[in-house]
């Protein structure tokens, strides 16, 4: 029964061994993406580009779709498969923040690892940035722990907070990011006709 | 001629290769996570490594102030393990090797900082850090980044990981227009 980790297959530490594993695997496929570049990554915010959406949906649905069947055919005990709690109005606002630097600075934290290992000055930088940051952040957590902690919801999900069945959101999230691949390639080649700038 | 072509030929050999088509790549990505998935039952991250160091830098030059403080308290545990025994730790350290080893195989390793045409080096790299500097912050406050949050909650159907995914698009296609000098 999956997940292993959870049904006692192996040990902490050997859960450490599986976790530079699949790093590993984390970091080849963001650097074949181009996902170490961050001329590509920011291309994403001016439409010449749309390689983020493209590689992050596909790599939603394929996860999500393997999560819905494998738990459906009854391998996998998805209750087990840890989901962090909703703080919806911090989170927003994180993720606004997160919005403004990665297009201020190229990156993103994962990204800028893959772009300081294959020896980009700017994703080096960046990952001191992203020290500073949460340096800043956790020497003013006194202030800010109060928003940081509020409007909890819970371990919450789609299906449960729209109140329809888990199949029908995974329908959903397929067929929504079908319709962005195909308005993202209409996209591209429209701004590449418009501007001349390849689509890279 | 046939020099001519034999040293193309050289040169082409040493040439980064192109980068993958997206749909494979996310197809690869998206089955690392489910592996991280089903094998240990969470998803990926990459900013709580960073926290981890964070928090273990401030303890071991202010442990007192680090005792006094609940978010470095999180990350450092309650003393009865190394705090550097951490799963994300050690997955971004696979981060760093896989990178490398991609990059190495298609010849994409490289000195140079990445930046439009119509900025300089000096100019990039102050945008880097600020940059850096804005997402540590913001996904601290949102417990979690790109990978911890829009990737994995995203194809948990979180609630907060959806919210969160379409707010960095949000943020990000805000502050673009400022920025674009930096890129265009």
């Amino acid at each position: 029964m999956m997940p292993y980790f959870k049904f006692d297959y192996f040990g902490f530490d050997f859960g450490l061994v599986v976790a530079f594993i699949i790093g590993i695997g984390f970091g080849f496929a963001l650097e074949r993406g181009g996902f170490g570049n961050a001329r590509i990554l920011a291309a994403q915010f001016y439409f010449y580009n749309m390689r983020v959406l493209k590689v992050m949906f596909t790599a939603i649905v394929t996860a999500m779709l393997g999560l819905f069947y494998f738990a459906w055919i009854g391998w996998l005990d998805l209750s087990l498969v840890y989901v962090g709690d909703t703080y919806i109005l911090p989170q927003i606002v994180g993720g606004l923040m997160l919005g403004m630097g990665f297009v201020i600075g190229g990156y993103c934290p994962g990204t800028s690892v893959v772009s300081a290992s294959t020896g980009r000055t700017d994703g080096f930088v960046y990952l001191l940035g992203i020290f500073f940051g949460i340096f800043v952040f956790g020497e003013m957590f006194p202030l800010l722990e109060g928003f940081y902690n509020s409007t909890p919801m819970g371990r919450v999900t789609l299906p449960e907070f729209l109140g329809i069945s888990h199949g029908m959101v995974v329908f959903l999230v397929v067929a929504m990011a079908l319709g962005a691949f195909a308005a993202a390639e209409w996209g591209e080649k429209k701004i590449a006709k418009k501007s001349g700038r390849g689509v890279e | 001629m046939i020099p001519k072509k034999e040293k193309s030929h050289e040169e082409k050999h040493f040439e980064p290769k192109p980068y993958s088509n997206p749909y494979v790549t996310g197809f690869g990505l998206g089955i690392v996570l489910l592996a991280a998935f089903l094998i240990m039952g969470r998803g990926l991250g990459a900013s709580g490594a960073v926290s981890t160091l964070v928090a273990v830098g401030v303890d071991k030059i202010a442990p007192e102030h680090a005792a006094n403080n609940n978010f470095y308290k999180e990350y450092l545990g309650d003393g009865t393990t190394n705090p550097l025994k951490d799963w994300l730790l050690f997955e971004v350290l696979g981060v760093v090797a896989g990178g490398f080893i991609s990059g190495s195989l298609a010849h994409r390793i490289k000195r140079t900082t990445e930046k439009g045409p119509n900025v300089s080096v000096k100019t990039r790299l102050i945008y880097a850090f600020v940059g850096g500097t804005i997402m540590g912050f913001g996904a601290k406050m949102a417990r979690g980044c790109t990978s911890g949050l829009a990737l994995t909650g995203g194809s948990l159907l979180s609630l907060g990981g959806w919210a969160f995914m379409f707010a960095v698009f949000g943020g990000g296609y805000a502050a673009a227009y400022f920025v674009r000098r930096q890129w265009l």
